[in-house]
């Protein structure tokens, strides 16, 4: 689904990812850890294609297709859908006309009343976009969109950040439907019936794991200096972040390289 | 400075009233509205203007210095021309000139000594009209001043909305309008006025206009001016003159190249506990924008807030000029400027949902110049939306 290679990144004249190798297969979920300003958010805001954030070197193919110059307009088009962390206040818009423009965009017809009862935002629909929402609301509002989107890879970056304990339930729940992992049993059908059918890619930038808790992941990834530098069992990353620190990774990484 | 930067910067457009006719041949009074010529009504209903006159108390329509039509037909209210008004209530030669000098400047002294009409709404005490009463105003004339006189009063407890649309017709090269408007909302008393300007290119507007509101009262003004004018200046006085009266301005305005725009409100908040706001989106798209507001607070007690935001899309100016006045301790005012480019950030947050970029910005601008416009009309919103969707190919 999504494979970077070599990636070099500069923001601002200032190199932030300096050799980025990644493959997230059809179907995955992948956490993306590592300490702050490691280029976690650069690399998501790099594979949307935002500005500010300039290639230097290597390439990101999406679908098979080199994206790496592609304007996100048309990457959003081709299946890939972001949730970033402070999205801006768009005065005027209401929120229910930005999730009716994000169906219709991925050609979509979405029953909007019913979306947004599951992410318990129907009173949110007629507020301006991200206007004086907290951050709890922000990341409803952003699932919301993507729901509508209903993209094939998913970026979130830190979703549990500024959600209260209640609520990080329906934000995992939300992205288990999102992504089709959700485990709900189905009549009549086996569970490897169920999996099989799952083509929902996801990255996820993930601070304190606590997302764990709610979703499942396929692989963990520790990004380090602008090196990814251990790809692994998500939970065992954690584990051993949460045991030792990032000062393991970086030990682990000088040993990579002597 | 370039050229180009010394014409934005000059200062108002300075405007001869003696090179500007007073007179212009007569319009015959249209009995039925469906008579109207079919350039004209398509003119009037760019404006709110409906000839159907589907969801309106009345309709009051002048052409040049000829009234060619006004009715009321709905109970509690009345619509007419003001000399016809004059001649029926002896009382109202009192409410002309009340509050507004004849000598204040040359315009209001054109209103004075060469007058055109205007309208005449009046509702009668505690009468809830329950559609708008629509009035336009509209020149046709080459090189006319057209000079009017208008009084709306909102008499105790009734409520009142009333549709103004203004506009010339599509050729006209030059003209000059003068708008005398004094509007009283009695105690108790509820006007919301709406006003739609789409007078043209090259011609230039003042209107002079003077709100006398009791207490209790309610005044909620919404203008919005988005197709190329002349030049435009105005800055309507607002009296809160008894205790808990309400005035509420929205404004939405877009200056294109050439035009001149100079646009504010003044309100006088002078007894207990009265409120207003004013709030206004402009943007200034080649041409250039002064947007004036000011509170003048005169007693304890009173609140007041002005906001104005300005978006610059094209070289212009855009010169936002709010002003506080406290006089008493216990007012409680407040105001919030700002004068701005769309941000990137805002176009991309849009751009990563699939919308390309030249939505994305539509999108953007549409939502700036959606101000919660109150007590708006069924209809005329999706009006002022397409409108609003229909200049922002110029804009751009």
């Amino acid at each position: 689904m999504l494979l970077i290679e070599e990636l070099q990144v500069e923001v601002g004249g200032k190199r932030i990812l300096s050799n980025v190798n990644m493959e997230i297969p059809e179907g995955e979920t992948h956490l993306l850890f590592g300490p702050n300003g490691s280029g976690k958010t650069s690399l998501m805001m790099t594979i949307m294609g935002f500005s500010g954030y300039t290639v230097t070197h290597g390439r990101i193919v999406f679908k098979g297709v080199d994206i790496t110059h592609m304007p996100i307009d048309e990457r959003a088009r081709m299946g890939i859908g972001v949730s970033v962390q402070r999205p801006p206040t768009i005065n005027g818009l209401k929120t229910r006309d930005l999730v009716n423009v994000c169906a219709k965009q991925s050609g979509r017809t979405i029953d909007i009343e019913r979306l947004a009862a599951e992410v318990n935002f129907s009173s949110f629909l007629d507020r301006d976009v991200n206007h004086k929402f907290s951050g709890g609301e922000i990341k409803r509002s952003e699932l919301l969109q993507l729901k509508a989107q209903d993209p094939d890879l998913v970026l979130l970056d830190e979703p549990e950040s500024g959600v209260d304990l209640e609520n990080m339930a329906l934000i995992g729940e939300t992205i288990n439907s999102l992504l089709h992992r959700g485990v709900t049993y189905m009549k009549g059908k086996s569970h490897r019936a169920t999996i099989a059918e799952r083509s929902k890619s996801a990255l996820i930038i993930t601070h304190t794991g606590h997302i764990l808790d709610y979703i499942t992941a396929d692989k963990g990834q520790v990004l380090y200096n602008g090196v990814l530098c251990c790809t692994r069992n998500a939970r065992e990353i954690l584990k051993w972040i949460g045991e030792y620190g990032y000062e393991e990774c970086v030990r682990c990484q000088m040993e990579m390289l002597t | 400075m370039s050229n180009g930067n010394a014409d934005i910067e000059k200062n108002p457009v300075d405007v001869d009233v003696n090179q500007y006719d007073v007179e212009a041949e007569t319009h015959a009074y249209v009995e039925s509205l469906d008579q109207i010529q079919a350039e004209d009504a398509s003119r009037f209903l760019d404006v709110g203007i409906d000839t159907a006159e589907i969801g309106r108390a009345g309709t009051f329509i002048q052409k040049d210095m000829s009234v060619i039509h006004s009715h009321a037909r709905q109970e509690g209210v009345e619509v007419m021309s003001i000399s016809k008004a004059l001649s029926k209530h002896a009382w109202l030669a009192d409410y002309l000139w009340r509050y507004i000098d004849p000598g204040k400047d040359a315009f209001t002294s054109r209103a004075k000594s060469a007058p055109h009409e205007g309208y005449f709404i009046r509702t009668e005490p505690g009468a809830q009209v329950k559609d708008p009463v629509q009035s336009c105003l509209y020149i046709a004339k080459e090189r006319f001043s057209q000079n009017v006189h208008n009084v709306v009063i909102a008499e105790e407890g009734s409520y009142l909305q009333v549709i103004t649309g203004c506009a010339s017709s599509a050729h006209l090269l030059s003209g000059l309008h003068v708008g005398v408007s004094e509007f009283y909302v009695k105690k108790g008393a509820k006007l919301h006025f709406t006003m739609i300007h789409e007078w043209g290119e090259k011609v230039n507007v003042r209107p002079r206009t003077h709100v006398h509101v009791e207490a209790g009262g309610e005044f909620v003004s919404n203008y919005i001016s988005l197709k190329p004018v002349g030049s435009l200046q105005m800055n309507p006085v607002t009296h809160l003159a008894g205790e808990g009266a309400v005035a509420r301005f929205n404004s939405v305005l877009v200056a294109n190249k050439g035009c001149h725009m100079d646009v504010g409100s003044r309100v006088i908040l002078s007894a207990p506990g009265t409120r207003a706001e004013i709030i206004s989106r402009a943007i200034a798209a080649g041409g250039t924008i002064v947007a004036r507001g000011e509170l003048v607070g005169k007693a304890p007690g009173i609140k007041a807030h002005l906001e104005c935001k300005g978006l610059i899309l094209k070289e212009g100016l855009m010169h936002a000029i709010p002003e506080l006045r406290g006089y008493v301790p216990g007012v409680e005012m407040s105001h919030e400027a700002a004068v701005g480019k769309i941000d990137r950030g805002d176009i991309e947050y849009l751009m990563a949902r699939g919308v390309n970029e030249e939505e994305a910005i539509s999108m953007i601008v549409r939502g700036f110049m959606n101000v919660d416009i109150e007590g708006l009309p069924p209809g005329l919103r999706q009006n002022i939306d397409k409108i609003i969707n229909e200049t922002q190919k110029d804009m751009m």
